[in-house]
């Protein structure tokens, strides 16, 4: 009773205010324009604009919902391929920023404690070029007649030039490029907080490192993992900008069928409807993860 | 480890995403979007007149050095200038409304669309005291999509072709002689296997490329008919594994650089990366080829959006482009025909006298000439081009 009474008292207080910040921004910057986007998926093209949902001509609201962008997408195989192709090169992009970023962090992490803010800065420290002009970077270093092959040539390595650009390698190197320091960062954070004590228990029971590694040190990184990996998988679904300047033309990518939709087709309907598609494909799974870590939390006191 | 902090670093990892991915977002914006207001705060507003401000939205690599500073320096007005590289894009920045342009340069047949969807205002002809420049036959082709030449001005012109590295060409296809259609250079399986090993580049946008291709099947540039997409796209399908590369912007570089020996591009573009290689010091022997199916030509033109917030000094601008030694000056700059009658003498000796850039009169007839087709038929040209791309 009284607490309810204190909640209520506290309704206008600076706490509630300060709470209310942060939905306000989500509300303003995430939800609406969610919203918008939702909303014209449902519309229909006309000449230079979209149609009204909403038709108030007979006086009062009349709703139109059109769902044909949604059955284009279901009816076409090119959309499933893409998204499935997305989603592949996605995967490989987080499983080898894994592979590299987790020892990289092991290391930062066991480094003595006075060189460890170095190299937190040196893993921050590409963020200080444009993202667009290391991207460019990498076109100079991979093209034909770029810097890796001159130098392979007149070491007498290969006698023709190996073409990497525009190829899926050449596209995976550049996300690997530029989302493996998300990797690294949730890494570090959780693998510095590691108690060393367990190790040293687990060495004592006579474990090999290598095994202590297995039983100890994983399980106990698992939320680090799991958040690395997140970082990287899903804005690499989305990704259009490095498959545009490293991808080949035949690299589907989902975020190249948006812009196709939105800008050949000139259908801003299907273009939403596609991006929805796209974020209902991240969300459902993240939701699922998150419930499922969750229901273990409340199994295990 | 508990799920208290995995759940605390998901979410500090995913505020840090959001931060990156806004903080690209704005680079970007940085970069490609014009800030208009910035330019408009700047400039001082003199009282009961315009505000001396003007927004261009124009094609990359489309003008001369002097043109806008001689004009800001006549004019006081300050110029501002962004550059675009697809009709795709242009059409639906003005789409979204509020551009803050005050001048777009989209090709004519995207204007007809935009004069349909209520985007552009008519030109006040009163004010263009040089509209006499004009070639009466440009204005006449023009006035198909425009009837009365009331909204559009054409800024330059020139077609989409074969453009080639004549000496590598030559090399790759050795005593095979050049075909007596030059579109079969990049339509023909039989040349594109030769030539393939030296790049061959197409322009990324299905407006520019089915035209083209449906004529060369033998069928209508324009058609709006789904079945001739289909015998256009079997036709592209059988030198895709040959086709290096999809690029619109790049296509210069790509050959003034030795990359890539054929081109499917813009004529004026091939002229332009030859003097560049000889600018780069590594020339190369780019040519343009005046095929005999013929090109698919162009125009680009000068157009005022709707909702432009300085009339005045666009048509002050479009007045001044059409000056003769203005409109010659865009010529011998980045070798694209213009429409204007009068600038003929002050166009560069060597320019005037190329033919890929100033057609001769038979082979401009020959060209398909700038068109439409409905929005169902583009979608179903989008996606012959993209399974013409990608192979889904």
């Amino acid at each position: 009773m009284a607490q309810s009474k204190n909640a209520f008292l506290n309704f206008f207080s600076g706490r509630k205010l300060i709470i209310g910040v942060p939905y306000v921004w989500f509300i303003l910057l995430a939800a609406i324009p969610l919203l918008i986007v939702l909303k014209i998926s449902l519309s229909t093209m006309e000449t230079a604009s979209v149609s009204n949902m909403i038709d108030w001509s007979r006086g009062w609201p009349s709703l139109t919902l059109n769902f044909s962008s949604y059955q284009f997408i279901a009816s076409d195989a090119l959309y499933v391929k893409t998204y499935l192709s997305s989603i592949k090169y996605a995967l490989i992009t987080t499983i080898i920023c894994l592979a590299i970023g987790y020892p990289f962090a092991y290391f930062m992490a066991r480094a003595p404690k006075h060189i460890q803010p170095t190299l937190l800065m040196l893993i921050m420290l590409p963020f200080w070029t444009s993202f667009l002009l290391r991207i460019y970077a990498w076109k100079t270093l991979l093209v034909n007649n770029g810097i890796i092959n001159n130098a392979l040539m007149s070491l007498g390595v290969i006698s023709e030039p190996i073409s990497m650009m525009n190829t899926p390698f050449s596209l995976i190197i550049g996300m690997v490029y530029s989302y493996l320091p998300f990797m690294i960062l949730p890494l570090y954070a959780n693998l510095s907080k590691l108690d060393v004590r367990y190790l040293e228990a687990a060495a004592d029971l006579g474990t090999s490192p290598l095994k202590t590694f297995w039983l100890v040190t994983v399980p106990l990184s698992k939320a680090g993992i799991i958040a690395g990996s997140m970082l990287v998988f899903i804005p690499s679904i989305g990704e259009y900008v490095i498959p545009e300047l490293l991808g080949g033309p035949n690299t589907l990518m989902i975020g190249r069928v948006l812009w196709d939709e939105f800008f050949s087709n000139n259908d801003w309907p299907m273009a939403s409807a596609v991006a929805i598609v796209m974020i209902l494909l991240i969300l459902v799974p993240m939701a699922l993860l998150n419930k499922s870590q969750s229901d273990q939390a409340e199994i295990k006191p | 480890m508990d799920m208290n902090s995995t759940k605390y670093l998901i979410s500090m990892a995913l505020i840090s995403i959001g931060l990156v991915t806004t903080s690209c977002g704005k680079q970007e914006a940085e970069t490609t979007e014009a800030k208009p207001d910035a330019a408009a705060a700047a400039a001082p507003v003199a009282a009961g007149d315009e505000e001396k401000v003007l927004n261009i939205y124009n094609w990359s690599d489309y003008l001369a050095e002097d043109t806008i500073p001689n004009f800001e320096k006549e004019t006081g007005i300050k110029v501002r200038y962004d550059v675009f590289d697809s009709n795709e894009i242009l059409h639906a920045k003005l789409m979204a409304k509020n551009t803050g342009y005050d001048i777009v340069v989209p090709s004519s047949n995207w204007a007809k669309l935009q004069i349909d969807g209520g985007l552009l205002q008519k030109l006040d002809k009163s004010k263009l005291t040089n509209y006499g420049n004009l070639d009466p036959d440009i204005l006449a082709q023009m006035a198909n999509l425009d009837p009365g030449n009331e909204y559009m001005v054409d800024w330059l012109w020139s077609y989409t072709t074969v453009g080639i590295n004549v000496d590598k060409v030559k090399t790759a296809l050795g005593d095979m002689p050049m075909p007596e259609n030059a579109w079969d250079l990049v339509f023909d399986p039989k040349y594109t296997s030769k030539l393939k090993s030296r790049g061959i580049t197409f322009l990324d946008a299905p407006s520019e490329v089915f035209p083209i291709a449906l004529r060369y099947v033998g069928k209508a540039p324009h058609s709006n008919n789904a079945d001739d997409y289909k015998v256009a796209y079997e036709m592209l399908a059988k030198v895709r594994p040959d086709i290096k590369k999809f690029s619109s912007g790049g296509q210069i570089d790509d050959l003034a650089g030795g990359n890539v020996c054929v081109a499917l591009g813009w004529a004026g573009d091939f002229n332009l990366a030859r003097n560049r290689s000889i600018e780069n010091k590594s020339p190369q022997n780019i040519e343009a080829l005046i095929t005999s199916m013929g090109g698919y030509m162009f125009m680009d033109t000068m157009v005022i959006p709707a909702d432009a917030k300085h009339v005045d000094n666009a048509h002050k601008f479009i007045n001044y482009i059409l000056r003769p030694e203005v409109h010659a000056g865009l010529t011998n700059a980045v070798t694209y025909a213009n429409p204007n009658k009068a600038a003929t003498q002050f166009v560069d000796e060597e320019v005037r006298n190329n033919k890929t850039i100033f057609l001769p009169a038979e082979d401009v007839k020959k060209l398909i000439p700038p068109g439409n087709v409905d929005n169902a038929t583009r979608r179903v040209m989008t996606r012959y081009f993209t399974q013409f791309k990608t192979g889904a």
